[in-house]
């Protein structure tokens, strides 16, 4: 550290007290300058969303509906991401909540002909949330934590019964599904598949984002750091490890619901494959493919799999799976933490909890900075 | 009343009886020590305090209430707390949060969602870290740590929810000479306030800070008293010459 020693000798001599510190002030502000230029988090956040809001007035009409599918499951990698990539808890049958609350809302809207926006949506988180509160209750309240293969084949088992009750039951129509569900409305407006749902999705889909933002940075999100990478320790320092899993499993439901009723209408048409493990396989991997433990990267992911698949499924009719396939195998074995990784440091990925440091907190860091040059000669 | 009464502790894996009727009394403000040769049980007495271990018989009393049913959550919100044997510090996260995590365990969701806890935290955070001479390092993540160092937050993250009683299991393991003197200079202001069972293999610590010493041989007590006397004690010079 040259340059830290050069300073610190300066000031001894007091004779360029004023250079010195001078100096020591630009050093700090250059420090400060890197420590921004670190931050590349928001700035792939905006470049995603202006790309996301710019869309629909350079994609094709056909496109603006593939691209507002995505959102919408991007919404799903959301819920994921809370529950696997910072609670840690791996269920493998989130599908089941996006699913269930897709179908509820095509009940609503076949049988009750309610479709109103104001009513559907809400309906369908709290669908979601219901279902997660019981499977999550059931799973992951026990008196002794309860073990990631319990949970995970739990989740799995959970999504595939219900694909299979959804398959052979008239009522929910059977291997067809129920099709022809009458869009979404607003008054007198409908939500047909267009530029105005997929404002509507993207506007729904920054909301939950910056929901899930404001939670996984506050001190709430610290728990969930610790509960992520060691249950047992933090529940040696008192926490209700077990109540903080079921709460953010609960949450994941409730967006996984949002997500799903969102599809339904979307689509127009729910069937069985919505709730069973296909779908719950493949949120999984959007999330493993954009970097699990980031929220950005769980957009960026759904966004990179579902377009790569489609390009791929346009060009290369046969093999196109086994494409995707060898893909996503690379990037797991070689990009653990995701593509996001490429950009995005280990410090930053894991961040800071609680309010942004105050004034007092700022101090005690430069002080710390500053400690550290001072003993460094 | 002692603050911790462990009695009649039997504790059996399958074909191993690892405890057989294994006792430890601890008062108020004591630093006890407990030792024993390899294999005589003392991590297992300390998982049955802690509750990481269900004992097979025995009762744990801790501050007047049987608590040998509590799961570690309900012993920690009691006041009781542990610092593991392997260092279990969250590497990826700062000192600064790691301690602030320890912290927070006992506030309300409410509180933790809207994170209205960590300005009033703040000093607390700075003073433990301060108090075990890591608060230049307070915004590195616990993994840059070396060893020594790792064990000291570790025990600081034990020490944040001013338990009343601290458990340390081999709190010196894989330190230097020099980090092992600062650890006894660093756990002698605490007396103050907490008790401690400490498990050790170094004998020389633990007879430069403990008050009392229980010798565990084959998962029984074989002597229980002051460092004076369990020193003069017969058998227990015996079960170490033997093992040396």
């Amino acid at each position: 550290m040259p340059k830290s020693m050069s300073v610190v000798r300066e000031a001894i001599a007091g004779d360029e007290a004023d250079d010195a510190m001078a100096e020591r002030v630009a050093a700090g502000q250059a420090k400060e300058q890197v420590k921004a230029g670190r931050k590349v988090l928001p700035i792939v956040e905006g470049v995603v969303l202006v790309a996301a809001l710019l869309a629909p007035l350079v994609l094709q009409d056909y496109l603006t509906v593939f691209a507002t599918r995505v959102i919408i499951l991007a919404l799903f990698a959301l819920s994921f991401d809370l529950v696997w990539g910072y609670a840690g808890i791996m269920s493998f049958g989130q599908a089941l909540f996006f699913g269930s609350a897709g179908y509820g809302v095509a009940l609503l809207a076949r049988d009750l002909d309610i479709t109103n926006i104001l009513l559907v949506l809400p309906a369908g988180t709290i669908i979601g949330l219901t279902f997660a509160l019981l499977l999550g209750g059931f799973l992951l309240l026990g008196r002794h934590p309860s073990s990631v293969i319990f949970v995970s084949l739990g989740t799995l088992t959970g999504s595939y019964a219900a694909d299979r009750l959804a398959r052979g039951w008239y009522y929910l129509g059977g291997q067809n599904g129920i099709p022809s569900i009458a869009p979404m409305s607003l008054g007198g407006y409908e939500f047909t598949e267009g530029p105005a749902f997929y404002y509507l999705v993207l506007g729904i889909l920054v909301v939950v984002y910056l929901l899930c933002r404001f939670l996984v940075r506050s001190q709430f999100g610290l728990a969930l750091a610790g509960l992520r990478e060691n249950e047992q320790r933090i529940a040696f320092f008192g926490y209700k490890a077990q109540h903080l899993k079921a709460i953010i499993f609960a949450i994941g439901g409730a967006i996984a619901g949002l997500a799903g009723s969102l599809y339904a209408f979307h689509e127009g048409f729910v069937w069985p494959n919505m709730v069973g493990v296909v779908v719950s396989t493949q949120v999984v991997l959007y999330v493993l493919f954009g970097g699990s433990g980031t929220l950005i990267g769980a957009v960026i992911g759904t966004v990179i799999v579902e377009g790569v698949s489609f390009w791929l499924s346009d060009n290369y009719r046969e093999i196109w799976p086994i494409i995707l396939g060898l893909l996503l195998l690379l990037v797991i074995l070689f990009r653990p933490l995701g593509l996001i990784s490429f950009v995005l440091g280990e410090r930053e990925r894991v961040g800071s909890f609680g309010a942004r440091p105050k004034e007092t907190e700022r101090k005690t860091e430069k002080q710390t900075e500053k400690e550290k040059r001072n003993a460094a000669p | 009343m002692p603050l911790l009464e462990a009695a009649d502790i039997k504790k059996i894996f399958g074909k191993l009886t690892a405890l057989d009727g294994a006792a430890l009394t601890v008062g108020e403000n004591e630093f006890h020590g407990l030792i024993g040769p390899n294999g005589s049980g003392k991590s297992t007495l300390m998982k049955c305090i802690a509750g990481a271990e269900v004992p097979t018989q025995g009762k744990v009393s801790f501050v007047n209430t049987d608590i040998t049913a509590f799961t570690p959550t309900e012993r920690a919100r009691a006041g009781m707390s542990l610092k593991f044997q392997i260092t279990s510090v969250l590497p990826t996260l700062t000192l600064y949060d790691n301690i602030l995590l320890a912290l927070q365990a006992q506030s309300s969701l409410f509180d933790l969602v809207f994170s209205r806890t960590r300005g009033a935290l703040h000093d607390q955070v700075m003073t433990m870290l301060t108090q075990f001479r890591l608060a230049d390092r307070a915004f590195d993540a616990a993994a840059a740590l070396s060893h020594g160092q790792q064990q000291w937050l570790e025990i600081a993250m034990a020490l944040a929810g001013k338990p009343k009683l601290l458990l340390l299991d081999e709190p010196t393991g894989g330190m230097s000479l020099e980090e092992r003197r600062v650890t006894g200079e660093l756990l002698q202001p605490i007396k103050k306030h907490c008790s401690l069972v400490i498990v050790e293999h170094d004998l020389d610590f633990i007879r430069d800070i403990c008050d009392r010493l229980t010798v565990l041989d084959q998962g029984k007590v074989l002597a229980s008293g002051t460092v004076s006397e369990i020193q003069a004690n017969k058998s227990v010079q015996e079960i170490y010459l033997r093992r040396a």
